[in-house]
C-alpha cells in the first residue's frame, strides 16, 4: 500500500517481474491511484483482504500460482465481484485471450503494453472520465 | 516250298537281323548313331504292328468289316496327344532313370515295390496270349508255305518236338536272349535293336504293300476291278456298312479305339521302344505324324486282301488270317510268298523280342530282384560281380515267358483268331490308363488309388477274359457263363450286372475301366501318400520344373560310405562300367574319386538312378537304403521344398512377412512422426518460452523508456533507476539470445569448439576471480580446495569456464542469504576429473531433480517466489559436458542445499576430435 487516499481507486499490481511491477506502479500512482504489488498468485490472494482492491492488473505466468487461479478462486467469492481484472501478459494467443475471459477476466492486454493504453483501460474499467 | 529254303531263307533273314543290331551297337560305340533320328524312331514305334496287323486285319475284315480299323485309328487319333503326354513320359523316365512301365508306375506312386511286382505280374499276364498269338502266326505261316512246296512229314504229329510252333518258340527265345541282354543297363539303350526293329519295319509294310499290290493288280485288273467285283456280291458290301445288324457297333468302335489308343503307350513293348530306347523328346514331334502314315499305308491293302481271298477263296476252307500268304501261293508266285512269310516274321519277331525283353527287365527289376534282396541271396556277399547272375535271371525270364505263350498256344490259342487273342491283351494293358493318365497329370493320385484300381480292373478282366475264354474252350468246366459266378445271375462273365448285347472285349473293357478308374480316384481322395510318394508325385506331375535342377537331392538327405556305393555298383553294373561311370561323375563334379570317403546326397542319388536302369526304382532304392544313413526328413520339410501349393504358402508367408515388415515401417514412420510432432510442439514451446522470456525485458524497456519520454520533468534519481533497468533489462536480452544461439549451435552440431591442453584448476580460479565482486557482495564465504598439480586435459577452456561460472552463479544465487556458504572442490583419479561445487541453500525438490537439465527449466527463489534466470543456464552447461564424454550429476535433498558433481574422463577427453560431433539429445 503506497497511499492512503481512501477516496482514491485502489489498484493491485501483481507480476513475477519486479521492473514491471515498478513501472506499472509508476504508471498508476501517476494517476493518483492506491496500490499495492504481489509477486506470485498466492500472495496476491493473501493481500486482497487488506488491501480490498478495486482492479486487479493480473500477470498470468507466475510461480506458485498463476493468474489464471488468482481470477477463477476471486470469481467464486461474491466479495470480489465488483473488483474488475485486467490481464496484462505475454500470451497473446486467442486461446490465452479466451482462457482468460473464460476465468474472469475484464480485459485483456498484451506486454509489451503501451503505457497510455494500459492507463485508459484501468480508467475505464474504473468508471473513471478523464 | 521245300522247307528247307524256308528255314534257311529265315535263318538267313534272322541273320541278316542280327547284323544290322550289330551294326547299331557298333555305330553307338563309335558315337555315330543310326538310331538318333526321328525316322528310326517313328519305324521303331511301328513294332505295334506284328502278325496280329500283318495277318489278322484280314481275317478281321472278313467278319466284321472297317471295324479291323479301330485298331489303327486309336494310335492315329492318340497321335497329336503324344505331344503333351509321351514328351512328358520321357523327360521323367530320362531324369529317373525309370526301365519299364512297371518301373513308371512304381516310381511314381512312391516307389512301390508292391505296384511294381503288380504291373509286372498284370503284364506278364496280359502279355502272354499276344506273345502266343506271334508264335501261332510264325508257326501256321511256315506250315502253309512249307505244305504247299514239298513233304511235310517232317512236322507232322502230335508231340511237341514235331510241332513247328515249339521250335519257332526255341529260336525266337535264342534270338531274343541274343539281342536283349548283352547290356544290362537299359537306360543306356539298345541301339542294336532299335535299329534291327526299324529295319523289320520296313520289311514287313515292303511285303504286306508287295501283297496289295499282288493282289490289286496281279488278281485282278485294278483295285477298282477289285472293289467293282465286291460290290456285286452283298456279303461284301455289307462289310463296309456299320450298324447293328452287322455285328460291329458304334459302341464296339469306341471301346476298341479306347483300348487301341492306350495300347500304343502302355504295351510294355510301346512303352519300352517310345519312352526307354527314345533318343530325343523331339524325335516326338514327327513321330505324331510318320507313324499314322506308317498305320496308313500298311492298312491300305486290308480291304483290297480281304475281299479278293474272300473273293478267291469262297466256298473253300481257308482261314481268313492266312489270305495274305494263301493268295500269292494260290497264284503260285512262291517268291512273293516267301516274302510274305519273311515278312510276317519280322512282324513277329519283332513283338517277340521286344516284348519279352520289356517284360524280363521288368520281372527281373520288380519281382526277382527284390525277391533276391529281401531273402539276401545278393546282400550275402558284398563283393562278387553281380551284373553276371542277373543277367542270367534275365534269359531265364526270357525263356520262361516264351515257354508260358507256347503252353497257353497249345492250350487255347489254336482256335483262336489272331485278333481276339490279342484284344485281350489290350484290355489288360488298358488298366494302366488311370495310374498312369492319373499319375501324369494328378498330383494327388496317390499309392492306395492306384494299387487298388489296378487290382480290382485286373480281377475283373482275369474274369471275363481269360478265365471266361478258358471256361468257354471247355478247359475249365463250370456253367459259369450261362450261370455266373456262384451262380449269381449279376456275375456272368459276358453280361457283369445285367449288362447283355455288348461284344465280350467292350464288355470287359468297360466294367473293368470304370471299376479301375473309380477306386483309382477315391483310393487318391481317402488314402494318405508317403512322404516320398508326395516327393514323386510332384517330380513326375511338375517334371517340367524339375529337369535340369537338383531338386531331388533337396529333399534327400542321406549319406553313405563311398566304398559301399562303390561295391554296389560295380557288382550290379559290373566293375569298368560302374568305374566309367563313376569316373565321369567325379569328372562333372570335380571331384577325386581317389579322395572321395562319404557319397553326398547327390551322388548317392545318382548312384540310385544308375541302379534303378539295371534293377528298377523300387529295388535300387531297397538296395541302396541298406547301405545309407538317410537323416529323417518330415513330410513338412518335403512340402516345403516341393509341394506347389507349398510353395505358395511360401509364397503367401513371404508376402505376409514383407507386409508385416511394412506394417512395422509403418509403425516405425508413425512413432518418427510421432517424434517429429512431439519435436516440432517442443520446438513451439521453445519458441513460446523464448519469446516470452524476451517479452519480459522489452516490457519493461518499453514502459520505462515511455515513461522517461513521457515525463521530461522526473526527479534524477527517479530517472536514474528507470534508466540503469533499461540497461539491465537489455543486458538481459542480449544474454538470452547468446544463450539460446550457444545452444540452438550446440544441440544442432554447429558449434565452434576450440580444445587445447588445459589445467581445469586455472579454468576454477579464473571463473573465481571473476565472480569475486558478487562474491563479496552478497558476503558468502568461498571455500576453494585445489590440489597443487592436476592432470591435463583436453578440452575448450572457455565453455569449460562457462560450466564452472554457472554452476558458482547458481550457488552464490540459492545459498543462504546470510552466511552463504559455496564450497568448491576439485580431486582427481587415475581416470577422472572431478569437481564439486555445493551451496548452503534451501535445495533443490526432488521433483524437480529429475528437469533441472532441461531447456527452460527455471528454480524459483524460495524467498520471493519468483523464477531466476533464464532457465537456459543448466542445459548448456550439461551440453558442454556431455562433449568433454563427462557426467554431471546433482545431489540435494530440501533444506540441505545442493552439490552439483561435474566428471571429466582424462582417457576420452584425450581423444576428443577435432572436429565437432553433433548433439541431438536432450539430457
Amino acid at each position: 500500500m503506497k497511499s492512503n487516499d481512501s477516496a482514491s481507486p485502489r489498484v493491485m499490481i501483481v507480476d513475477d517481474e519486479p521492473n514491471i511491477v515498478t513501472a506499472i506502479d509508476f504508471l498508476m500512482q501517476q494517476q493518483g491511484f492506491q496500490t499495492a504489488s504481489a509477486y506470485n498468485g498466492a500472495e496476491a490472494l493473501r493481500m486482497m483482504e487488506a488491501f480490498q482492491p478495486d482492479l486487479l492488473i493480473l500477470d498470468v505466468m507466475m510461480p506458485v500460482m498463476d493468474g489464471y487461479e488468482v481470477a477463477s478462486s476471486m470469481r467464486k467469492e461474491d466479495k470480489w465481484a465488483g473488483t474488475k481484472i485486467i490481464f496484462l501478459t505475454a500470451k497473446g494467443a486467442e486461446k490465452d485471450k479466451s482462457q482468460g475471459y473464460g476465468a474472469g477476466a475484464d480485459v485483456y492486454l498484451t506486454k509489451p503494453f503501451d503505457n497510455k493504453a494500459l492507463v485508459e483501460k484501468v480508467r475505464d474499467s474504473l468508471d473513471l472520465d478523464w | 516250298m521245300s522247307t528247307l529254303v524256308v528255314v534257311v531263307a529265315s535263318l538267313g533273314y534272322l541273320v541278316l537281323l542280327f547284323g544290322v543290331a550289330y551294326f547299331g551297337d557298333k555305330r553307338a560305340l563309335q558315337g555315330r548313331s543310326i538310331t538318333n533320328n526321328p525316322f528310326v524312331y517313328a519305324l521303331s514305334l511301328a513294332v505295334y504292328c506284328t502278325a496280329w496287323t500283318y495277318y489278322g486285319s484280314v481275317g478281321r475284315a472278313t467278319e466284321t468289316g472297317l471295324e479291323f480299323i479301330t485298331i489303327y485309328l486309336g494310335p492315329t487319333l492318340m497321335a497329336p496327344l503324344w505331344y503333351i503326354l509321351l514328351r512328358k513320359m520321357i523327360v521323367i523316365a530320362k531324369s529317373q532313370r525309370i526301365n519299364s512301365i512297371a518301373d513308371f508306375i512304381s516310381a511314381r506312386y512312391g516307389k512301390s515295390a508292391f505296384l511294381g511286382s503288380a504291373v509286372t505280374i498284370i503284364s506278364i499276364i496280359g502279355i502272354i496270349p499276344y506273345i502266343s498269338l506271334q508264335l501261332k502266326a510264325v508257326s501256321f505261316s511256315f506250315d502253309i508255305l512249307t505244305q504247299q512246296g514239298g513233304p511235310q512229314a517232317f512236322f507232322e504229329g502230335t508231340s511237341f518236338y514235331q510241332d513247328t510252333a515249339f521250335y519257332i518258340t526255341i529260336i525266337l527265345a535264342a534270338f531274343t536272349i541274343l539281342f536283349g541282354t548283352r547290356h544290362l543297363e537299359v537306360a543306356e539303350k539298345h541301339e542294336g535293336i532299335v535299329a534291327a526293329i526299324a529295319f523289320e519295319s520296313i520289311v514287313k509294310l515292303v511285303a504286306f504293300v508287295s501283297v496289295g499290290l499282288f493282289v490289286c493288280f496281279g488278281v485282278f485288273d485294278s483295285p477298282i476291278d477289285l472293289f467293282q467285283q465286291a460290290d456285286k456280291i452283298e456279303e461284301l458290301r455289307n462289310l463296309f456298312v456299320i450298324d447293328q445288324n452287322h455285328g460291329s457297333q458304334p459302341w464296339t468302335w469306341a471301346w476298341l479305339t479306347l483300348i487301341s489308343m492306350s495300347a500304343i503307350l502302355f504295351l510294355p513293348r510301346q512303352f519300352h521302344v517310345a519312352v526307354i530306347e527314345n533318343k530325343h523328346p523331339n524325335h516326338v514331334n514327327k513321330a505324331i505324324w510318320l507313324f499314322p502314315l506308317y498305320l496308313f499305308v500298311i492298312n491300305l491293302f486290308v480291304m483290297p486282301i480281304a475281299l479278293g481271298g474272300m473273293m478267291e477263296f469262297s466256298g473253300q476252307n481257308v482261314d481268313a488270317d492266312t489270305y495274305v500268304l494263301s493268295l500269292p501261293l494260290a497264284y503260285g508266285n512262291e517268291y512273293l510268298a516267301l516274302l510274305v512269310f519273311i515278312g510276317g516274321l519280322s512282324a513277329s519277331t519283332s513283338m517277340v523280342i521286344v516284348a519279352t525283353n520289356a517284360l524280363s527287365i521288368m520281372a527281373s527289376s520288380n519281382l526277382l530282384v527284390p525277391l533276391l534282396l529281401r531273402t539276401s541271396a545278393i546282400q550275402g556277399d558284398f563283393v562278387r560281380d553281380v551284373s553276371g547272375r542277373l543277367r542270367s535271371l534275365r534269359r531265364l525270364i526270357i525263356i520262361v515267358i516264351l515257354i508260358l505263350a507256347y503252353v497257353y498256344f497249345i492250350s487255347i490259342g489254336q482256335g483262336t483268331s489272331l485278333v481276339s487273342i490279342g484284344l485281350i491283351s489290350f484290355v489288360a494293358v488298358a488298366q494302366f490308363i488311370p495310374s498312369m493318365i492319373g499319375g501324369l497329370f494328378w498330383k494327388d493320385g496317390n499309392m492306395v488309388g492306384a494299387i487298388m484300381g489296378l487290382l480290382a480292373g485286373f480281377m475283373i478282366w482275369a474274369f471275363t477274359l481269360p478265365f471266361a475264354s478258358l471256361v468257354q474252350a471247355g478247359i475249365i468246366e463250370s456253367e459259369l457263363i450261362e450261370k455266373g459266378l456262384w451262380g449269381i445271375d449279376g456275375l456272368r462273365p459276358f453280361a457283369l450286372f445285367g449288362m447283355e448285347g455288348m461284344d465280350k472285349v467292350s464288355h470287359s473293357a468297360f466294367w473293368s475301366l470304370l471299376v479301375n478308374a473309380a477306386l483309382y480316384v477315391i483310393g487318391s481322395l481317402y488314402g494318405k501318400p508317403s512322404v516320398i510318394g508326395h516327393t514323386q508325385a510332384n517330380l513326375f506331375v511338375n517334371i517340367y520344373k524339375y529337369t535340369g535342377g537338383q531338386t531331388e537331392s533337396a529333399f534327400f538327405r542321406g549319406k553313405a560310405q563311398f566304398v559301399d556305393i562303390r561295391l554296389m555298383l560295380n557288382r550290379f553294373l559290373g566293375y569298368e562300367h560302374s568305374n566309367d561311370l563313376l569316373n565321369r561323375y567325379a569328372r562333372n563334379h570335380n571331384l577325386e574319386l581317389e579322395k572321395i570317403k562319404e557319397a553326398s546326397p547327390h551322388m548317392v542319388l545318382y548312384a540310385e538312378k544308375l541302379l534303378s536302369g539295371v534293377i528298377g526304382a523300387a529295388s535300387a532304392r531297397l538296395l541302396v537304403g541298406s547301405v545309407v544313413k538317410e537323416e529323417p526328413i518330415n513330410l513338412y520339410e518335403v512340402m516345403n521344398i516341393l509341394d506347389e501349393t507349398q510353395q505358395l504358402m511360401r509364397y503367401s508367408q513371404e508376402l505376409e512377412r514383407k507386409s508385416e515388415e511394412l506394417r512395422k515401417a509403418t509403425l516405425d514412420l508413425q512413432s518418427a512422426n510421432e517424434r517429429l510432432k512431439e519435436m516440432d510442439a517442443l520446438k513451439d514451446e521453445f519458441i513460446t518460452t523464448v519469446t516470452h522470456e524476451l517479452r519480459t525485458p522489452i516490457t519493461s524497456i518499453r514502459s520505462f523508456s515511455n515513461i522517461l519520454y513521457d515525463n521530461p520533468a522526473l526527479e534524477d534519481e527517479k530517472r536514474a533507476e528507470f534508466l540503469a533497468i533499461i540497461i539491465q533489462e537489455s543486458q538481459r536480452i542480449s544474454r538470452l539470445i547468446n544463450q539460446v544461439l550457444d545452444l540452438e549451435k550446440m544441440e544442432s552440431g554447429h558449434a565452434d569448439w576450440n580444445l587445447t591442453q588445459l589445467d581445469v584448476g586455472l579454468v576454477v580460479q579464473e571463473s573465481v576471480r571473476r565472480l569475486q565482486s558478487l562474491i563479496n557482495e552478497q558476503e558468502i564465504k568461498l571455500h576453494l580446495d585445489l590440489p597443487n598439480h592436476l592432470p591435463l586435459i583436453r578440452g575448450d577452456k572457455d565453455r569449460l569456464m562457462q560450466v564452472v561460472i554457472n554452476l558458482l552463479s547458481n550457488a552464490i544465487k540459492f545459498c543462504k542469504p546470510d552466511r552463504g556458504v559455496v564450497n568448491v572442490r576439485m580431486v582427481y583419479t587415475d581416470e577422472d576429473l572431478i569437481l564439486k561445487v555445493s551451496d548452503n541453500g534451501e535445495g533443490i525438490s526432488p521433483e524437480v531433480q529429475p528437469y533441472i537439465f532441461d531447456k527452460f527449466t527455471q528454480f524459483t527463489d524460495h524467498r520471493s517466489g519468483r523464477r531466476q534466470g533464464s532457465g537456459l543456464g543448466l542445459s548448456i552447461t550439461w551440453r558442454i559436458v556431455r562433449y568433454h564424454r563427462g557426467s554431471i550429476e546433482v545431489e540435494s535433498s530440501p533444506g540441505e542445499g545442493a552439490t552439483f558433481t561435474v566428471t571429466l574422463p582424462l582417457s576420452e577427453t584425450r581423444r576428443l576430435p577435432m572436429k565437432t560431433p553433433s548433439f541431438n539429445r536432450t539430457p
